[in-house]
C-alpha cells in the first residue's frame, strides 16, 4: 500500500501558471486500490449479514427436514409434554419448561440483587468504594460458565441438599443451575443498571434534594424511574443470556428431559439436550440429529426476539436530558 | 396554633424516613457484597478441591519392587521393573505404541504405577477437611480401608500441565488440552481478527447513513446476544459438515479424518467473537479524534491513506484491548466445541489445523461429568489452569489498556 501521497496526481498548471488560472480538476478519480480496499471492508462488514443468514438458513432448512418426516406434526412439537425423539414423542414443551424454570430462577436471583448494587454503586458508595466494588463484580462476568457449571454442582447443590434435606433435592436439579446462573447474570444486570442510573443528570437528583427527600427517596423515586428504559434493557438481556446459557445447565441441571416444576428435580433444558445430544457419538440425518435444529431454531428466535426487544426499548424509551 | 405540633410530627416522621434509608443503604451494601462472596465461595471451592488428602490401595507394595524407593530410580531402571513385571506381549504393545527410549522419565513413571503397582485411589478429601481433620481422616481411614496409604496431593502440579489425558484421574494431565486451546485460539485470532477491524473500519469510517449499513449495524448488535451454542450448530452444519473437504483437510492431502477438526471449530469460534472485536474496535476508532483525520486530509491523504496511517495506529491499543478481552471469551468457551465436536479423549498433541483436538474448558466439562471424586479434583485443577491463563490475558489488557489512556 502506498502510504506517500501521490505527488504526480497534483494538476503541473497550477505550479506553471502564475497569474493565469486554470481550472485544477476536483473532480474525483477513480482510484483502483482505494476502491478495493472500500470493497474489501464492506465485505467484512457484510459478513456479519451471512452468519445472520447462515444460521437462519441451516436452523431452518433442518428443522424443516424435521417437519417433513411423516412421525412428526408442528401440533404435538407445541402441544405434547413428552420429548423421546427417538420414539416419536417430540413435544417441546419438557425443555422449553425447564429452560423456564431455570432462567425464572435465575432472573429472580439477579435481578433484585443486581438492582440493589446498581443503586449502591452509583447513589451511595464513595469513589474509593466503588473503585474495589465494581472491578470485582466484573471479574464475575469474566468467569467461563463450565466453571460455574461446577461451582454449581459442587457447591451450590450440596447446600441446597444441607439445607432442603437430601431427600427433597435431586443430585442434579434446576434450582442449583439456575440460582449459579443467577450469579453468573448478576455483573451484566448491575453494570448495565448502574451504566443506566448513572447517566440520569445530577440536576434531578438536586431538585428532589431540594424538595426534601431522603437518599433513598431520591434513588428509588427519582432516579430508578429516569433510569427504567436502561434497567429494562438490562432485565431484557438478562433474560436472554439466561436462555442461551448452556455449560451451568448441562453439567448441574440433569441428563434427560422432564416435566416438572418442581425446582429440586432434574430437568433439561433446550441448551442442555442440544449440548447433550451433539456430544455422543450423532449420526447424521436421524431424527435426533434433525430435532436438534429444530430445537436449536426455537432457541434461536427466542433470545432474537429479546434481544430485539432490548434494543427498542432502549432507542424508543430512553428519556434524554439535554 | 397546631403548627408546633406539625413540625413535631414531620421531625418524627423524618426520622422515621431516616431510619427506613438507612436500613435499605445497608441491603443495597448487602447485595454488592452477595456477588463478591460468590466469587470468593467459587475461588474457595475450587482451590479447595484441588489439593488435598488422598487415599491409594495398591496391589503390589511398591515398596518391595526395587531396592530403593521408586522415585530414586533411574529411567532404565524404571523400564526394567516395568519388564519383569508385566507380560511380554502387555510390554511388546507399549513398546509399539512408542518405545521406551522416546518416553519421558513421567511417563514411564506413571506406567510403573499404573501396571505394576497398580495404585488405585480410594478416596480424596478437600484441602479444608485434609487440614482440620487429618486425624479423623486417618482413623476412618484405618477403619475401612486397612490396605490404603494416605498421602497429600496437589493435583494441580507441573506434571498436571506436562502429562497428557489418561484413563485414571491421577495419571491424567492437561498438555493435550492446553496446545490444543492454543491452536484454536490462534486460528481463532488470525481470522477473526482483520476482518472484524475491517469490518469496524467500514462501518465507522466508510459507511453512510443508508439502510443497508443501519442493518449491518443492528445486526452486528443482535449477533453478539446469539447464544453461543447456536453458533455451535451452524459450525456443525457448515464447518463440520458442508466444508467437510476444507476441513477435515482432504482438500490438502490429509486422509485421516473428518470434519471435527480444530479448523472448524476455530473457524466457529472466529464467527462467535467476530461482533464482540467489531463492536470493541468501533469504540476505539470512535475515540481518534477527528482532528487528525482532518489533518491528514488537508495534506491531501486519500481516505485508506488517512484510516491507514492515521486512524489506525491510533485506535490499535484499544483494538487490541478488545480483542485480548474476545479471545479470553474464546478460550472458556465450551458449549460451540462439544457441538462441533471436540473429542474428549486423546492423548496425542495435536500437530495442526486439521487433527483431532480437545480443549481446556472441554475436558473440565467431561471431568466434571465424572462421577468419581478424584476426577472431581483434576477438573478443580484444569480450572485452576484455565483462570491462570485468563488472569494473565486480562492483566495484559489492562496494561495496555492503561498505555492507551496515557497516549491520548
Amino acid at each position: 500500500m502506498e502510504t506517500t501521497p501521490d505527488l504526480t496526481a497534483i494538476p503541473l498548471e497550477v505550479k506553471s501558471s502564475v497569474g493565469t488560472f486554470r481550472a485544477v480538476n476536483l473532480k474525483k478519480r477513480l482510484r483502483l486500490g482505494e476502491a478495493l480496499i472500500q470493497g474489501f471492508l464492506f465485505a467484512c462488514g457484510v459478513l456479519s449479514i451471512f452468519t445472520t443468514l447462515g444460521i437462519v438458513f441451516v436452523l431452518g432448512r433442518e428443522s424443516l427436514l424435521f417437519f417433513q418426516r411423516p412421525e412428526v406434526s408442528l401440533v404435538d412439537f407445541l402441544g405434547a409434554t413428552v420429548w423421546q425423539p427417538a420414539i416419536n414423542k417430540i413435544g417441546i414443551w419438557p425443555l422449553v419448561n425447564a429452560t423456564l424454570m431455570t432462567s425464572l430462577i435465575a432472573m429472580s436471583i439477579s435481578v433484585p440483587l443486581g438492582l440493589c448494587a446498581a443503586i449502591y454503586l452509583s447513589e451511595y458508595a464513595t469513589p474509593k468504594a466503588r473503585s474495589i466494588l465494581k472491578p470485582t463484580l466484573e471479574v464475575l462476568a469474566g468467569i467461563p460458565t463450565v466453571v460455574y457449571g461446577y461451582f454449581a454442582l459442587t457447591f451450590m447443590t450440596i447446600i441446597l441438599r444441607a439445607i432442603f434435606g437430601e431427600a427433597n433435592v435431586q443430585i442434579y436439579n434446576m434450582a442449583s443451575a439456575g440460582i449459579v446462573m443467577g450469579i453468573m447474570i448478576l455483573p451484566l444486570i448491575s453494570s448495565m443498571s448502574e451504566d443506566a442510573l448513572s447517566a440520569v443528570p445530577r440536576s434531578l437528583r438536586e431538585a428532589s434534594y431540594g424538595l426534601g427527600a431522603t437518599k433513598l427517596e431520591t434513588a428509588t423515586q427519582v432516579v430508578v424511574p429516569a433510569a427504567l428504559s436502561g434497567i429494562a434493557a438490562a432485565f431484557i438481556i438478562g433474560i436472554s443470556r439466561a436462555v442461551g446459557e448452556t455449560m451451568i445447565v448441562a453439567i448441574a441441571a440433569g441428563s434427560g428431559p422432564a416435566f416438572t416444576f418442581n425446582p429440586f428435580q432434574a430437568a433439561e433444558t433446550m441448551t442442555g439436550h442440544i449440548a447433550r445430544i451433539s456430544g455422543g457419538d450423532l449420526s447424521y440425518d436421524s431424527i435426533d440429529y434433525d430435532s436438534l435444529f429444530a430445537v436449536g431454531m426455537m432457541l434461536f428466535l427466542i433470545t432474537f426476539a429479546l434481544n430485539l426487544i432490548s434494543q427498542r426499548i432502549v432507542a424508543r424509551f430512553r428519556e434524554k436530558y439535554e | 396554633m397546631s403548627a408546633p405540633t406539625l413540625t413535631f410530627t414531620s421531625d418524627q416522621a423524618l426520622q422515621v424516613r431516616n431510619r427506613i434509608g438507612s436500613v435499605w443503604r445497608i441491603i443495597f451494601l448487602l447485595a454488592t457484597c452477595i456477588g463478591i462472596i460468590s466469587l470468593l465461595a467459587l475461588l474457595y471451592n475450587i482451590v479447595d478441591r484441588s489439593f488435598g488428602l488422598v487415599a491409594y490401595e495398591y496391589k503390589v507394595d511398591p515398596a518391595t519392587l526395587a531396592d530403593r524407593p521408586l522415585d530414586q530410580l533411574s529411567k532404565e531402571e524404571l523400564v526394567a521393573v516395568l519388564q519383569a513385571n508385566i507380560s511380554k506381549g502387555a510390554f511388546g504393545k507399549l513398546e509399539k505404541d512408542k518405545p521406551m527410549a522416546d518416553r519421558s522419565y513421567d511417563d514411564i513413571y506413571g506406567l510403573v504405577f499404573e501396571r505394576v503397582v497398580g495404585q488405585k485411589v480410594v478416596a480424596t478429601w478437600p484441602l479444608t477437611d485434609s487440614l482440620l481433620r487429618r486425624s479423623e481422616i486417618e482413623a476412618e481411614l484405618t477403619e475401612d480401608e486397612p490396605q490404603a496409604v494416605l498421602q497429600f496431593r496437589s493435583w494441580l502440579s507441573a506434571d498436571f500441565v506436562t502429562r497428557p489425558m489418561a484413563s485414571q484421574a491421577e495419571f491424567a494431565g492437561v498438555r493435550t488440552a492446553i496446545l490444543g486451546s492454543l491452536w484454536l485460539i490462534t486460528i481463532t485470532i488470525t481470522i477473526a481478527l482483520p476482518i472484524g477491524v475491517g469490518a469496524a473500519v467500514y462501518l465507522q469510517e466508510y459507511a453512510s447513513d443508508n439502510p443497508i449499513n443501519r442493518l449491518i449495524q443492528t445486526n452486528i448488535n443482535n449477533l453478539a446476544g446469539v447464544p453461543s451454542i447456536v453458533y455451535g450448530m451452524l459450525g456443525l452444519a457448515i464447518f463440520v459438515r458442508a466444508w467437510e473437504p476444507l476441513t477435515s483437510g482432504a482438500l490438502f492431502g490429509v486422509t485421516d479424518s473428518n470434519g471435527r477438526t480444530i479448523l472448524a471449530a476455530g473457524l466457529t469460534m472466529a464467527l462467535l467473537i467476530l461482533p464482540l472485536i467489531i463492536i470493541n474496535a468501533q469504540e476505539a476508532i470512535k475515540a481518534v479524534p477527528d482532528s487528525l483525520r482532518q489533518a491528514a486530509y488537508g495534506l491531501g491523504a486519500t481516505k485508506w491513506q488517512t484510516v491507514w496511517s492515521h486512524v489506525l495506529p491510533n485506535a490499535i491499543p484499544g483494538i487490541l484491548t478488545g480483542s485480548i478481552l474476545a479471545i479470553s471469551r474464546a478460550i472458556g468457551e465450551t458449549a460451540p466445541l462439544i457441538v462441533v465436536g471436540a473429542s474428549t479423549f486423546i492423548t496425542v498433541n495435536p500437530d495442526g489445523p486439521f487433527s483431532k483436538f480437545t480443549a481446556l474448558p472441554i475436558q473440565i466439562y467431561t471431568w466434571t461429568s465424572r462421577p468419581q471424586d478424584e476426577f472431581r479434583n483434576i477438573a478443580a485443577a484444569a480450572i485452576l489452569v484455565l483462570l491462570i491463563m485468563l488472569l494473565s490475558l486480562n492483566s495484559i489488557a489492562i496494561i495496555l489498556r492503561n498505555r492507551f489512556t496515557r497516549r491520548l
